[in-house]
Formats: structure tokens, C-alpha cells, sequence
């Protein structure tokens, strides 16, 4: 435990000062917890030569709620809803990751219709998630207009959460096996209609952004990362994307339906804040085009979206009152659940943060013994220090808008 | 490289690492599509090292504990590596107990800083060299270590806001009884592999 805003020690005082010398001491000075550049509850210990920034120590666990021993205690199904609000600006992506790996250790076939489903909606999870973190990441520099114009589309994006699983952000609508229930024609109609509109809208919100002065002079050159230290502090997504290294989970290790999507992995080249701004743009409309061709292919393919093993996913509720069957089924999984072998599996995907995984020991119990979280986040945030030397206070946020942060899956 | 590797693919790079860097791992095994080794915990450094330098696994995705109390060296630490240009996976794990240090990997794998603390904020396990092996994610001034088996779910303290202090105040857990329901049914998956659910049990098989 630090000293609470410390004031530096007279021991940081150089010892000989010339003559005509002011003594000049550094500044500790704590960025949060309660800053809205923040991203959430951060708290950051500044180190700061006049403004420029020295040492930075950032503090989490304010929003620590022990998900990964909460998630030891329940059922495989009940442990969902935990993945939404890890990061809750794209929940679906984690659901998927968590999915998953129970479906590896179980060995359990997903039917085409619902790995489509999943592509269409952790898409929409990505485009959620830049929309967010693009526009906030400009306000976080000086812009407001961005997260208005953002934040209609995630609104649109949002009803489609909802109509797919009646909650706008924490969907529980993914299921071991599939997803809780089918999509209506109407919102796969829906989707693709937003698909045909929402390029515009990007276009709208570069216009404001790209070429802008004040958003360039606050972000070229600014917390610029090298591809091997990308790699040596374990970035994935867009934070090594941004340098240049070409590494797409949905690409080089494709699940769900990525396999048969067409689209591009946009890169950066200086590996600086403003090039993860244009990757991220540019995934937005890449994700648009997968999320094109999911809707077209669902309007073609109809069929069943889960496992039809009623060991694993419950029957219908039509079937459960006429037969018996379904109705023991349906009492087993919703009490004792399913029994997974004993092993463990390392399951991840491609979340808009970068690589979530979920690392799942089982003891052949109905319950993981074991989950461990792998957060995109946690390894970026561990870069503030290094990141930050040699910059500005006002550049703090800057890169910590760059990197991406969601409080709810570092912290857990 | 294609994905996923096939077990056979996976099987033939165990042994080869097994028998390339000798001593360093004591085992190799693959099951649900994956290749796990295993090592001494004193040597970790040197398994890891040989896995970045001479097997191109330069990313180290995941740390992470996991707690055994049966066993005498209760804790594993389990390292998820990954090749970018290999497009491979491999996770390597050790084992220690609540007393004996790990070796840091930080020196080879700057990522694992934080890692390796929240190792030690969850389960309480030591890392050896390691530059700043404070709590990450528990409150200040934490006691216990909450991943551990044998802490409770509910924790000791609670901290409500007292109006007559004007603060937050730490008390003794009291207002919530945690029920653990255990809806495990004794006849089902006693299938093999599957743990026995019933003491005697294993008596079947004698």
C-alpha cells in the first residue's frame, strides 16, 4: 500500500543546487479513481517533472467482485450472465469465449445456423466497442460532438441486443451448444437494413474526427508501440494490429463462422494512438460486411440454432408439456446442470479488445473448478507505465483512451 | 501453420521438446486439442526461455493459479504461450506450495508482471525476482488470499458506510449466509474419467 497522495520526500530534493537554482520537486499526483477520462475506476499514482510524466502506477481492483470464485461455486449454465458483465460494452464476445471452452471439453457439434448467429452478434459487440471507444477516446481529447453521433448508432445497435435476447446490454443469450432461441426474419431484415445505413454514418463520424487538427496534434506520435514490445507485453487485438503485426484471431484461428466470411484486417504502420483510431475505424465497416453476409446467409439457411442433445441444451417448452421426457430433461439442467470430463481447456476469441480467452479447469463435476479469466485489458493497461514516460499529463489520457479500457473485465 | 493442430501434430512437437531441451520439462501430454508440458518449478525459467528462444512461442498470453489443497504442493502456476508465426499454443505448468518461491519470468516475459501479481494476490503464491510483488486486485490493506479453496465465499469483512463516522467502515462479515447448494445427483456421470461422486466407490474397482 502507497501513501495516499504523498507529497515527495525531501530525500527527492538533488542535494548541491547552483547558484540562481530553484529546487524543483516532482508532483505525485493521483488520475482518478473518479476521472471521466479514466474509463471507469482507475486509479493512476502520477510521478510528474513539471508536466511531464515520469512514473505511472495504476491502481485497479476498484471494481473487483471476484467473478472468476463466484463462477467456481455455480452450475456451467448459471455462469453466463458473469461473462456479459466482464466487459459490458461487448458482452456477447466474452458469452462466445465461455461457450466455447465448455464446448470443447464436452465435444459438443454447434449447428451452422447458430455459428452464424454468434458471428452476426459478436460483430455487433465489435462495432458496439469501437463506437465507444473511438468517439469517448475523442471527447477524452477534446472533441464532443463524436460520442453523440456514436451513441445513436450503439443505441440501434442495443435494440438489436434486445430483440435478440431482451436485454440491451447483459444478453445471457448464448448457450452451450448454440444461442437461447432462434432470430425473427424481421430483426435479420432489420440488421441488414442498419448494415446498408451505418457505413454513411462512419464516414460522418471520420469526417468530424480523421482529418481533424486539434485530434491529430493530441494523437500522431503519441504512446507509439513497437511490434516486439507488443508482443513481449502480450498485446493482442487492435493494440498489436495498430503496430503493424498482422494476428487476427477470427483469421489465423478461425471459430464460429469466420471460416466463410470475407473480410479484411486493417493495419496500422507507426503504431501510435492515431493508428489504432484508424484501425479501429476501419474494423467497423469490416465488421459491417461480415455482419452483411451473416444476415444473408441466415435469410437463406433456416434451421435449428442449438445442439439437439437435450442433455446439454433444454427442450422446447412446447415438448415439455406433452412429454415426459423433456420434462425430466428440462428439471435435470436446470438444477444439477451438465457434468463436463475432467481436463482443461484454454478457449479464446477474437473480442474488439483483443485476444479473450478463458482458461477452464473441470473436475468432471457440474461446476469448472477452475476459471481463469484472460482479459484483453489487463496486459494493456500494465503498459501505462513504459507507455507514458517522456509524455505530457494531458497525453495520459490520450493513450489511455487508445488503449482501450474496460474496468469490468480487468478488474473482474 | 494450419488450425486447429491435429493431436498427432501436437503429440510429435511434445516429444520434440522433451527430448531437444532434456531435463528441463518432465512431461508432455495432449488432450482436447492441446499440448500442456510440465516442469520443476525451480527450472521454470529455463523452460520458458527455451520455449521463446529455440521454439518461437514469443507471447505470453495468460498466468495463472489454480489451487489443489490435497495435493502437498497445492499450487500449479499455469503459463499460456503463443506463436504468432507458428500459430501454435502451449501452456506449460508447474507446481509449488505456499511456501516455496516460483522464478519470476518477468525478466523474459515483461507481461508477466501483473500476472505474477495477481498470482500472489489470489492464491498467495511467492515469485522469486520479481520487482514489485505487491496486491493488485484486492483492497488495500487485504488479509487472505481469495482464490484459495479454504476462503470462505462470502470473505471475513464487509464494509458498509457508517453515518455517525462518515466513513466507510470494515465489520465481520454477518449479513450474509452463503448457500453453497450441491445439486450433484450420486447415480449419474460415474461413467469413466468421471469423478467417483459416492466414499466407497472406488472400492468397484477393487
Amino acid at each position: 500500500m502507497t501513501g495516499q497522495n504523498a507529497p515527495a520526500a525531501a530525500t527527492d530534493l538533488p542535494s548541491t543546487i547552483g547558484e540562481g537554482e530553484t529546487p524543483v520537486r516532482k508532483f505525485n499526483i493521483n488520475f482518478g479513481p473518479q476521472h471521466p477520462a479514466a474509463h471507469g475506476v482507475l486509479r493512476l499514482v502520477l510521478e510528474l517533472d513539471g508536466e511531464v510524466v515520469e512514473r505511472v502506477d495504476p491502481h485497479i481492483g476498484l471494481l473487483h467482485r471476484g467473478t472468476e470464485k463466484l463462477i467456481e461455486a455455480r452450475p456451467y449454465g448459471q455462469t453466463i450472465p458473469y461473462m456479459d458483465r466482464l466487459d459490458y460494452v461487448a458482452p456477447m464476445n466474452q458469452e462466445h469465449a465461455y461457450c466455447l471452452a465448455i464446448e470443447k471439453l464436452l465435444d459438443v457439434e454447434v449447428p451452422y445456423r447458430a455459428l452464424l448467429i454468434r458471428t452476426l452478434y459478436d460483430e455487433i459487440g465489435r462495432i458496439l466497442n469501437h463506437l465507444l471507444n473511438v468517439t469517448t477516446q475523442a471527447m477524452d481529447v477534446g472533441a464532443l460532438t463524436p460520442p453523440l453521433w456514436g451513441f445513436e448508432e450503439r443505441e440501434k445497435l442495443m435494440v438489436f441486443y434486445e430483440r435478440a435476447s431482451g436485454a440491451r446490454m447483459h444478453a445471457n443469450y448464448y448457450r452451450v451448444g448454440g444461442v437461447r432461441q432462434d432470430l425473427p426474419e424481421a430483426l435479420v431484415r432489420d440488421i441488414r437494413d442498419w448494415c446498408d445505413h451505418f457505413p454513411r454514418i462512419c464516414d460522418d463520424i471520420e469526417g468530424l474526427i480523421t482529418g481533424n487538427r486539434i485530434f491529430k496534434q493530441r494523437n500522431v506520435d503519441i504512446g507509439k508501440v513497437t511490434r516486439d514490445e507488443a508482443i513481449a507485453w502480450g498485446f493482442s487485438g487492435v493494440m498489436v494490429r495498430g503496430s503493424g503485426i498482422p494476428w487476427d484471431l477470427r483469421r489465423s484461428q478461425p471459430y464460429a463462422a469466420y471460416n466463410d466470411m470475407e473480410f479484411d484486417v486493417p493495419l496500422g504502420v507507426n503504431g501510435d494512438c492515431y493508428d489504432r483510431y484508424l484501425c479501429r475505424m476501419q474494423e467497423m465497416r469490416e465488421s459491417t460486411k461480415i455482419m452483411m453476409q451473416c444476415c444473408d446467409a441466415l435469410l437463406k439457411s433456416p434451421g435449428p440454432v442449438k445442439a439437439e442433445n437435450n442433455k446439454i441444451t433444454p427442450p422446447a417448452r412446447g415438448e415439455m408439456k406433452r412429454s415426459m421426457e423433456a420434462l425430466i430433461h428440462h428439471f435435470k439442467l436446470f438444477t444439477e446442470g451438465y457434468r463436463t470430463p475432467p481436463g482443461e481447456v484454454y478457449a479464446c476469441v477474437e473480442a474488439p479488445k483483443g485476444e479473450f480467452g478463458v482458461y477452464l479447469v473441470s473436475d468432471g463435476t457440474n461446476k469448472p473448478y477452475r476459471l481463469k479469466i484472460r482479459a484483453p485489458g489487463y496486459p494493456h493497461l500494465q503498459a501505462m507505465d513504459w507507455m507514458n514516460r517522456g509524455h505530457m499529463l494531458a497525453d495520459v489520457s490520450a493513450i489511455l483512451g487508445s488503449l482501450d479500457i474496460v474496468f469490468g473485465e480487468i478488474d473482474r | 501453420m494450419s488450425w486447429p493442430a491435429t493431436a498427432t501434430e501436437l503429440e510429435k512437437l511434445g516429444k520434440a521438446i522433451c527430448k531437444e531441451a532434456k531435463g528441463v520439462f518432465t512431461g508432455a501430454s495432449t488432450a482436447f486439442g492441446e499440448l500442456t508440458l510440465t516442469a520443476p518449478a525451480a527450472r521454470v525459467l529455463e523452460a520458458l526461455s527455451y520455449l521463446r528462444h529455440a521454439q518461437g512461442f514469443h507471447q505470453l498470453i495468460d498466468l495463472a493459479g489454480a489451487d489443489y489443497p490435497e495435493r502437498p504442493l497445492r499450487f500449479d502456476v499455469v503459463y499460456h504461450l503463443l506463436s504468432m508465426t507458428k500459430n501454435r499454443r502451449v501452456r506449460l505448468k508447474v507446481q509449488t506450495d505456499e511456501d516455496t518461491a516460483v522464478p519470476s519470468v518477468v525478466s523474459l516475459f515483461p507481461a508477466a508482471d501483473w500476472y505474477e501479481r495477481e498470482a500472489f494476490d489470489m492464491y498467495g503464491i511467492f515469485f522469486d525476482g520479481h520487482p514489485d510483488l505487491r496486491r493488485i486486485l484486492t483492497d488495500y490493506g487485504f488479509h487472505g488470499h481469495p482464490l484459495r479453496k479454504d476462503f470462505p465465499m462470502t470473505g471475513y469483512v464487509e464494509v458498509r458506510y457508517d453515518d455517525e463516522l462518515k466513513r466507510v467502515v470494515y465489520e465481520p462479515v454477518k449479513s450474509v449466509e452463503w448457500r453453497n447448494w450441491d445439486f450433484l445427483s450420486p447415480w449419474e456421470g460415474m461413467e469413466k474419467g468421471f469423478s467417483p461422486a459416492l466414499p466407497g466407490d472406488e472400492k468397484v474397482e477393487k
